[in-house]
């Protein structure tokens, strides 16, 4: 696969939205996004903990999954690898920036299970990115994810005060509002071929 | 050998992983030895790291805590002079606008990371853990027990009558930790090997169920304290005591407490109840009221059962207390009230007593939370 990494960045982001086109992450996406404050730590976090696992994995991947022959079993070293290095990063800010942990602390155990966060590193391995370009697509997938709940949140505030039909509010119209902006995404889909 | 290898090898780097977070945490979070100064006046020098309701526990200082450290229950309120960071959002659901003003943090989600400065209720210093053994369990109505403590380590107690423990329940049947629970001493403090403490069945209350149908005499249990400021204040005005239920706890105490120190004060004690069944310790404060001139005691039942032989007050406690403040009780001397049970009588009383002009300052109580 030979994609500039600078426009892998951007198409992750925008064209291949990993929440908006392939719907990963959804549980705490519905949730958080009740709260605009609240979805911009955990977008935030998202971003950080996609970065770094992204990377991670893809050592493990190269220097110790294939070298072994244990793809088939890379399923539970990616979620184990995953689980470790959130539980390290979540230490180290506690130790280094107490009030970055204050933000995103409280969200990093809640990552662990983010689908999208594994779902990142599987494209990232079947899609057989190198080192950089998995750098800039676990970015990319991690801001995009940001972005979309960002907006989602202010949507959903603005949703607050209209005169929604009593059956449709809370969840129901999220799940069509997702919709539409999913819609609104795939407009972009095509431009760039991550494939 | 494949099916053997590859899950071993999968171990491995789970073992590695986890060993790296050992190690991660061991040096992240070291934070050597920390200071912790209470009250501006007892300086301790504590491990750093770990949560400061746990660290001042191990430090002999128990801060009243009814989930344990969960952060479920609000309890474990401390006041932080220094610095310790934003609130916490699993703070923000316990801690009113007025308390984040005054730095009152919940010291069960504080981790002690430096030298901190705290501020504690004075009386929180003097609280300790007892060990004690159930000497027995009596039922003095259908649904209130009444349990003798006999104390093992420390050996004695020293508290004001009028002051709670915190007993500890261990886990049993569905409850899988230990609940703590506050209870009011009722006997005197001149009898410093025991404690008594009278515990009324709360259906589906975890400390309650176990005290009646658990508990066996002979059992060793734990408790801290003595806690509280429910007290007696030394004046010389006229004691207007109300308990109901296991109410009666606290001011058991106290009143035998002033009856053994010779107080030469009027105490009125009103105790309500529904029915004759819901009566207990009548005989023994009828005694005290004929061996004692200045104590009247007058207990009241609301709904008595057809077949109860009942002489004494009818009516709620609220209109038989209003009833004796308008013409029984000299209207003309100071008056205190001392008042303990259901927050709802709690409530309806001091509007009794707010109303027959005693300042709402002058009332003190103890509410069941």
């Amino acid at each position: 696969m030979k994609i500039d990494p600078i426009t892998l960045l951007f198409a992750s982001i925008f064209t291949s939205n990993i929440l908006l086109a392939n719907f990963l992450g959804m549980c705490s996406y519905i949730s958080i996004s009740k709260d605009l404050k609240s979805s911009n730590g955990l977008g935030m976090a998202v971003t950080f903990v996609m970065t770094v696992t992204t990377v991670v994995n893809w050592f493990v991947y190269h220097y110790v999954i294939v070298p072994l022959k244990i793809e088939y079993l890379r399923y539970i070293i990616f979620i184990v690898v995953i689980a470790a290095v959130v539980q390290i990063l979540e230490m180290v800010i506690d130790r280094i920036s107490p009030s970055l942990y204050i933000t995103l602390g409280i969200f990093l155990p809640l990552i662990t299970v983010n689908c999208a966060i594994l779902g990142v590193t599987l494209f990232m391995q079947l899609r057989d990115y190198s080192v950089v370009q998995s750098l800039f697509y676990g970015l990319g997938s991690g801001l995009g994810w940001w972005l979309a709940i960002v907006l989602l949140a202010a949507i959903r505030k603005k949703i607050d005060n209209a005169p929604a039909p009593a059956g449709l509010k809370g969840t129901g119209l999220t799940f069509i509002t997702i919709g539409i902006m999913a819609m609104a995404f795939i407009g972009f889909s095509g431009m760039i071929r991550v494939q | 050998m494949r099916v053997l290898v590859e899950p071993l090898i999968v171990s491995l780097i789970s073992f590695l992983l986890a060993l790296i977070i050992v190690i991660v945490d061991a040096v992240v979070n070291n934070y050597g030895e920390v200071k912790i100064t209470i009250n501006k006046k007892k300086t301790m020098t504590v491990k750093g790291g770990v949560p400061l309701l746990f660290t001042l526990a191990s430090q002999g200082v128990f801060i009243p805590s009814a989930c344990g450290g969960r952060g479920s229950c609000g309890v474990c309120k401390v006041k932080v002079l220094s610095d310790v960071g934003p609130y916490l959002p699993t703070e923000f659901a316990y801690i009113s606008k007025e308390q984040m003003k005054e730095n009152v943090r919940l010291s069960c989600q504080v981790k002690v990371k430096k030298d901190i400065e705290i501020e504690i209720p004075e009386e929180l210093l003097y609280a300790k853990k007892f060990q004690a053994v159930v000497e027995k369990i009596n039922n003095v109505t259908y649904d209130i027990k009444e349990l003798t403590l006999k104390l093992i380590e420390p050996k004695t107690i020293d508290f004001r009558a009028g002051q709670y423990v915190q007993l500890s329940i261990p886990p049993y049947g569905k409850i899988n930790e230990v609940t703590q629970r506050a209870y009011s001493i009722s006997s005197p403090p001149s009898e410093n090997e025991h404690i008594q403490l009278l515990i009324r069945l709360v259906p589906g209350g975890a400390a309650t169920t176990y005290v009646h149908n658990y508990m066996k005499e002979g059992e060793k249990v734990q408790f801290t304290g003595p806690f509280g400021e429910f007290y007696v204040r030394e004046t010389n005005a006229v004691m207007i005591c109300v308990a109901g239920g296991s109410g009666m706890a606290p001011l058991r105490s106290l009143i035998i407490d002033l009856y053994q120190k010779n107080v030469e004060r009027e105490i009125w004690y009103f105790f309500g109840a529904r029915a004759m069944k819901d009566l207990f310790y009548v005989d023994f404060f009828m005694e005290l009221e004929k061996k004692w001139k200045n104590f009247h005691f007058i207990p009241a039942l609301s709904s008595p059962d057809p077949q109860d032989e009942w002489n004494g007050e009818i009516g709620l406690i609220t209109d038989v207390l209003d009833k004796y403040l308008k013409s029984k009780i000299d209207l003309s001397k100071p008056k205190e009230g001392y008042l303990c049970g259901s927050p709802g009588m709690i409530n309806a009383c001091v509007q009794v007593m707010k109303n027959n002009g005693i300042a709402e300052e002058k009332i003190y109580f103890d509410k069941f939370a």
